[in-house]
């Protein structure tokens, strides 16, 4: 194995500083004050009321216009925003930093709610690929079914799918929890890295191929294990964890959650050694 | 002489089982960074401990549970209990005068207060940030 602060024939990399960087982060504590008063939403974004009720109508705007739309409602204190007409439009709600409570009447297609940081969205119809993609915080339901990669690189909150869900589900998870009622298609939890995946339904081939952490529960047959994931006990805090979050997706109630099966990663992938310094820090 | 010795294995004992204080290896040691988690980072909150900041949170925010805040663990920073701030990509540092409770349920709860009053401040390094180059 390379000594990384001692390598002799240097990279263009090695050059620049990137193997000899030690992983330490970067240590912020000059900047916290734990007397830090009450503050529940970030600097710049809009304290809105959840009991202020407005209606969009997007059938004559593209995704710019309408998100554009979507923000300056909020600006406007707006806390329900209710989307008339959204006719499977891609990349609708996407990029929401803020507390909302967003309705969607119809179905969304590609990148639907995608980076989104604490709204609580729900789809009255379908999602094309990719929905909730990279989502921060909130809760997302989508009332039928969904397509692939959904809910990619998620990193926080609930993102629930009453009906099926396609290939690739929670690929390279960081965190969050994904909840599908019904059955999900062939490498679900690829390479998820953090969180937890529950499909109550049936599951494809590869699951939780390459994952490096994290915990997946399967309600129905497995088509297949992926490489290094293995079958682990369910616990008593997994049974209560479960029994609390599907009565939250209002999803499950006939399911037997002691006869579900849980995955994790066996850890034999597990090699930090090799990981460059950068993907390290993106992978916590 | 006997009762001194069974003395000194009761202590080292107690060391090794406190969180955090797991010895390094020497390719930890030569890499500066730890392999693996000196946590459980799949640890599911448990509701009882919440804190009343935490409520409050919760439900300014609308929904049912503690979300996003379900991954945020106390981890560990060059040896000191810390908080991974996503949005800074940086650990912030517990200060020394708040002490930790040993376990662990417990000082997740309280790494998730500082962190959302840490995340909320405008003394955040993301506002500066913002200020500088916000768009729309």
């Amino acid at each position: 194995m390379a000594n990384l602060k001692t390598a002799e024939k240097k990279t263009k990399a090695q050059s620049m500083g990137m193997h000899t960087e030690v992983l330490t982060g970067k240590t912020q504590q000059k900047f916290f004050n734990p007397d830090e008063a009450e503050n529940f939403f970030y600097w710049g974004t809009h304290n809105v009321d959840f009991n202020k009720r407005t209606e969009l109508d997007v059938k004559d705007l593209d995704c710019k216009q309408a998100n554009e739309k979507i923000d300056i409602l909020m600006s406007e204190g707006y806390g329900t925003i209710v989307i008339k007409n959204p006719q499977g439009k891609h990349s609708l709600g996407v990029g929401i930093l803020n507390k909302l409570n967003l309705i969607f009447e119809g179905s969304l297609g590609y990148f639907g709610v995608g980076s989104i940081d604490g709204p609580i969205v729900t789809v009255k119809g379908r999602v094309g690929w990719s929905c909730a993609e990279n989502m921060m915080a909130g809760k997302v339901v989508i009332e039928k079914n969904a397509g692939s990669c959904f809910g990619a690189a998620i990193r926080g909150g609930d993102l629930i799918c009453k009906g099926s869900v396609g290939a690739r589900t929670g690929i390279d998870q960081k965190g969050g929890s994904i909840i599908v009622g019904g059955d999900a298609g062939a490498f679900t939890g690829f390479m998820m890295q953090r969180g937890r995946i529950v499909i109550l339904g049936d599951v494809g081939i590869n699951l939780g191929d390459s994952m490096y952490d994290g915990t997946i529960y399967v309600g129905g047959k497995i088509g297949s294990f992926g490489s290094d994931a293995v079958e682990a006990p369910m616990t008593k805090n997994d049974i209560d964890w479960l029994t609390r979050k599907l009565k939250i997706a209002e999803i499950g109630n006939n399911v037997d959650l002691s006869k579900m099966t849980k995955i994790v990663a066996g850890k034999k992938l597990w090699n930090y050694d090799a990981l460059e310094p950068t993907e390290k820090k993106g992978a916590i | 002489m006997a009762k001194k010795k069974k003395n000194k294995k009761k202590s080292i004992k107690e060391v090794k089982s406190q969180l955090g204080k797991k010895k390094e290896t020497a390719r930890e040691k030569m890499i500066g960074q730890t392999i693996g988690y000196r946590y459980d980072v799949n640890l599911l909150p448990d509701y009882k401990k919440l804190t009343p900041f935490l409520k409050k949170y919760i439900e300014h925010m609308g929904w049912d549970d503690l979300n996003w805040l379900e991954d945020v663990h106390m981890g560990y920073e060059e040896n000191r209990p810390a908080v991974f701030d996503r949005n800074a990509n940086g650990w912030v540092t517990i200060p020394k005068k708040i002490k930790l409770p040993d376990n662990q349920q417990d000082r997740d709860m309280i790494a998730r207060e500082l962190l959302v009053k840490f995340q909320m401040s405008p003394n955040h390094p993301l506002v500066d940030l913002k200020k500088a180059y916000l768009k729309f």
